[in-house]
């Protein structure tokens, strides 16, 4: 079974989860044998963002000690095998460019997207 | 050819985004495949004559089939002999249905 | 009655803050009427949906105490779900994403409900007919 994942949301819960949740539960269910694509849309391709730092947080005497780090969980996951795509027009449309995004995920078009459904038995839209 | 079940719960009014499922649609009706919107929620909201019905009547005429879950409607006082041109309204069981049926269902 | 099938559903939004969680148990609702095995993964906040400790409380806007205003508790509504299920003899199987359970100390879940991982949501969409993830926002 062929699963497409489709992260839209940005930044949700990011800091206290220390994680973007579906990038995180997509490691866990690949890990565990799964076979995986990930199309990243909207604004969640900023978290492909190599530049992002959200270090230093604290509160009262609690520091966090372990940020989420999304574009080196995005380089992971591609170094686990998952294909990482995501849609070229919604990165230019947020003034992104390749080169400031995350080394080997791949742009599609809009209109690519349904081919990527097509070419999947699931497609999950989180 | 595949059939697919989108389910849109968001509204215009509140979300750029639900052009994502119309370009999708439409896109995917155009290649030849089965496609269902089901409006739910506030995702029913266009399905009231207004601003936003054209994307719909439009979506309809390129044969995207275009469902609203009556239950959503009589929650927001749409009359469900009042939708806009190329909507009807469905119970909830389409959506099941149309997943025990093997319609790449996607929730939006 | 249609052929029984099994149909998973993967869930994040907790009770009470969104129409999200609403439709979801309706949906599981008529999946169990028409007769079809079930499956839920509840991740993140929807773990407090079958959580066991929601109290009912009265509706001092309306006059009504606690009996009167008979509020919704979703775990009320999982379990009669589930009751409905086991009267069919349909397979209806819950479970909680342990680590989601652990951080938000949603531990007491009603009876039926069980504790896993993301393991168990592919094995489920693996061995179901088909399989409804909503997100949340």
């Amino acid at each position: 079974m062929k699963i497409l994942n489709i992260i839209e949301a940005a930044y949700r819960g990011t800091i206290e989860e220390q994680d973007d949740t579906i990038l995180w539960l997509t490691t866990i269910m690949k890990g565990a044998g799964g076979d995986f694509t990930v199309l990243v849309r909207g604004n969640a391709i900023n978290h492909c963002v190599t530049s992002q730092d959200c270090s230093g947080l604290s509160f009262g005497g609690w520091e966090q000690m372990q940020p989420p780090r999304l574009a080196n969980d995005t380089a992971n996951l591609i170094d686990k095998g998952v294909a990482i795509h995501y849609v070229a027009e919604d990165a230019a449309e947020r003034g992104l460019h390749p080169g400031d995004m995350v080394p080997g995920i791949k742009p599609i078009s809009r209109h690519a997207v349904a081919q990527l459904c097509n070419a999947h038995d699931q497609v999950w839209h989180w | 050819m595949s059939r697919y079940l989108l389910i849109e719960s968001r509204d215009p009014f509140d979300s750029p985004d639900t052009g994502f499922v119309h370009d999708l649609s439409r896109t995917l009706v155009q290649g030849g495949h089965d496609v269902t919107i089901f409006l739910v929620q506030n995702g029913v909201l266009p399905a009231r004559p207004c601003i936003h019905s054209a994307a719909l009547t439009s979506l309809a005429q390129a044969g995207v089939t275009i469902l609203a879950d009556d239950f959503s409607l009589r929650e927001r006082g749409i009359a469900a002999d009042a939708l806009v041109q190329g909507v009807r309204a469905a119970a909830l069981d389409v959506v099941i249905d149309g997943m025990a049926d093997g319609a790449k269902t996607i929730w939006h | 009655m249609a052929e029984t099938k099994t149909l998973t559903f993967a869930v994040m939004d907790p009770p009470f803050e969104t129409a999200r969680s609403t439709t979801l148990l309706r949906l599981l609702d008529v999946a169990v009427r028409r007769g079809h095995n079930i499956n839920v993964f509840a991740y993140e906040g929807a773990v407090y949906l079958p959580f066991a400790l929601q109290k009912a409380h009265p509706n001092p806007a309306h006059g009504r105490n606690a009996v009167e205003e008979n509020h919704v508790l979703t775990k009320d509504l999982i379990a009669a779900i589930m009751a409905t299920a086991e009267k069919a003899g349909t397979k209806f199987d819950w479970v909680n994403c342990g680590m989601c359970v652990d951080e938000r100390g949603a531990e007491e879940a009603i009876p039926g409900v069980r504790r896993g991982s993301p393991a168990d949501l592919l094995k489920m969409a693996q061995e179901s007919d088909n399989t409804l993830v909503i997100g949340t926002r």
